[in-house]
């Protein structure tokens, strides 16, 4: 069973398009330890997530996705080499990029390369393109960070160009143009989703929704809620340029153990770790233990708990959020990878089923 | 909603902070209009969902009318701001200079200086005052809290203008927030990414303790 969150639409007798419920994992290739806590190697690290990968088809995840990253201790430049060595071990899960850091690359070979995954997976392929938190590539590929909005505005519509398929004519200021380009792989059936992934700009909201894509709320801090008028901002956009309703996604992290305080207990020194240490370039607040508990209670961003309370949490969440779709980004770096697999398989065989009842 | 007899507020800005300023004040009962850079009508639908009461209007004319006005835009931005669009005004600053998040700013390298006294050298004819940098553009809504409430959460304010400092200082009590007042905008440098008080959320008592320990 596999689900198209951007083709199979019902629409009820109301007007209103509901949308299957999708609910899939993320990693951003966050380096692993072993058993005695020693940092793994980046191919290590990167072999794992293939076999996370396959597991989550196994367990019954609808979705994997992989975020783009550039450093030391998330070593996941090309996530997509990643996803085709997935794709070739699986028949069923979806696999996708969260995110494809689309202003520092080529619209045409990230076109080229997720048409390109779609063909080796049988038609299973996405794209979630925004700019994430991380900024590395921007000075790697030879980018300013304060050309970031024309990059990304251009960059964003040359991409909803190259989706439709078909010859390319697009003019810009940011890459040459194409006249009459005719891009391959051409795709099987029709355009493969695609997601802007927003953090908190309404204006990036109305673009994706200008641009005709999905919307991926990234929620890795405070109240889900406070979202909640992001989807109707993006609905309204949809309905103000003549398109159709668009599903709505929400990524945010977490942790699943047997026990709520196993999942503490294992999460929380990782994750202070994690953010203590980009707090030092990108200003975060470093978490107190308080900050932590409150964002995993049920007003905070974090999933991290039971099978039970995770499923709760996401249910109420995607209710409040009028979404119908939820990625888990599970991996916290150092975190090993044996328990990154009981991770997902009690998020494939207790989270799923169980979110799945709530909504029913 | 609004009371007439409060300052009105410009906020200049419709990104993530801009709305998120806006909302507060529209709820703490200001006049509160918001701008982007070009026509009010592309920020209509964004100002109507996510901040109901307030106005989109062009910048020059939401400026010419304001008490007060909110700088909430991409520090990159700055470079190209018209310095004449603020003659003559009280402008917040609310943005930082955080090179790993915005890329190098030549304009913001002086380390002799404080970014908001950067924006006073360069808004030369305007009255700058330092508030709400220090704090998460989302928490600063989840936070507030009613006068008198023990976990009553405190932001620092830093101008060179006293009357200034306590007009804003009002807004922020206003908003739900003790306002510290720091007398001088080179005592904002405190407020900055890697200070004292960036991204925490501390008491009066703490912040003022923060900020002291870190200036004597």
């Amino acid at each position: 069973m596999t689900t198209t969150p951007s083709s199979d639409v019902q629409t009820t007798a109301a007007g209103s398009a509901t949308f299957p419920l999708v609910l899939g994992l993320d990693t951003f290739g966050d380096l692993t330890h072993d058993k005695d806590d020693h940092p793994l190697s980046h191919a290590q690290t990167i072999r794992n997530v293939v076999e996370e990968g396959v597991l989550a088809d196994q367990v019954g995840v609808d979705f994997f996705g992989i975020g783009e990253h550039h450093t030391d201790d998330f070593p996941m430049p090309a996530g997509d080499v990643v996803l085709g060595a997935i794709a070739a071990r699986t028949t069923r899960i979806r696999l996708g990029s969260a995110v494809t850091v689309l202003s520092s690359d080529d619209p045409v070979r990230v076109f080229q390369r997720y048409s390109t995954l779609n063909a080796v997976s049988g038609g299973r392929a996405e794209v979630v393109l925004g700019r994430g938190s991380s900024i590395d590539s921007f000075p790697l590929f030879g980018y300013d960070l304060s050309d970031y909005e024309i990059l990304f505005e251009e960059k964003a519509q040359l991409f909803a160009e190259l989706l439709k398929g078909g010859p390319v004519t697009w003019q810009g200021t940011i890459r040459a143009p194409l006249r009459d380009q005719d891009v391959v792989p051409h795709t099987e059936s029709g355009p493969f989703p695609a997601w802007i992934g927003v953090g908190g700009s309404p204006q990036s909201v109305v673009r994706a929704a200008r641009h005709g894509y999905s919307l991926m709320l990234a929620i890795i801090g405070g109240s889900p809620a406070r979202f909640a008028p992001f989807s109707q901002l993006f609905q309204q956009a949809l309905e103000k340029f003549g398109r159709a309703p668009l599903p709505v996604g929400v990524h945010s992290p977490g942790h699943v153990a047997a026990t709520d305080e196993q999942a503490r207990e294992e999460f929380w020194p990782r994750y202070l770790e994690v953010i203590r240490n980009v707090s030092k370039t990108r200003g975060f607040a470093v978490p107190t233990k308080q900050s932590f508990l409150r964002e995993i209670g049920p007003h905070g961003a974090l999933y991290v708990g039971s099978p039970e309370t995770v499923a709760q949490k996401i249910a109420a969440n995607l209710a409040t959020l009028g979404a119908n779709r939820f990625d888990l980004k599970y991996a916290m770096g150092g975190l090993p990878h044996e328990t990154l697999m009981t991770n997902i398989e009690l998020y494939g065989t207790q989270v799923i089923p169980r979110v799945r009842e709530l909504m029913a | 909603m609004s009371d007439s007899a409060l300052p009105r507020i410009a906020v200049l800005g419709a990104g993530h902070v801009g709305p998120v300023i806006a909302r507060v004040s529209v709820e703490a009962g200001y006049p509160v209009t918001i701008s982007a850079s070009g026509d009010p009508e592309r920020i209509a639908l964004i100002t109507r969902i996510l901040v109901p009461g307030a106005e989109p209007r062009w910048a020059a004319d939401a400026v010419a009318d304001a008490d007060l006005v909110v700088l909430a835009i991409p520090l990159h931005k700055f470079a190209t701001f018209d310095p004449a669009l603020v003659a003559g005004k009280l402008v917040v600053d609310t943005m930082n200079y955080w090179p790993p998040t915005d890329g190098v700013q030549a304009m913001f390298e002086d380390r002799r200086y404080g970014s908001s006294e950067i924006v006073q050298r360069r808004l030369a004819q305007s009255t700058i005052v330092k508030s709400f940098n220090h704090t998460g553009y989302h928490e600063l809504e989840e936070e507030r809290r009613p006068v008198g409430a023990p976990d009553r959460r405190a932001l620092g304010v830093a101008g060179d203008d006293a009357a200034a400092v306590d007009l804003v200082a009002e807004v922020v009590e206003r908003i739900g927030y003790d306002a510290v007042r720091l007398s001088g905008l080179s005592q904002g440098r405190l407020f900055e990414p890697g200070g004292p008080v960036f991204g925490a959320s501390l008491r009066r008592d703490d912040f003022e303790r923060a900020v002291s320990v870190e200036a004597a």
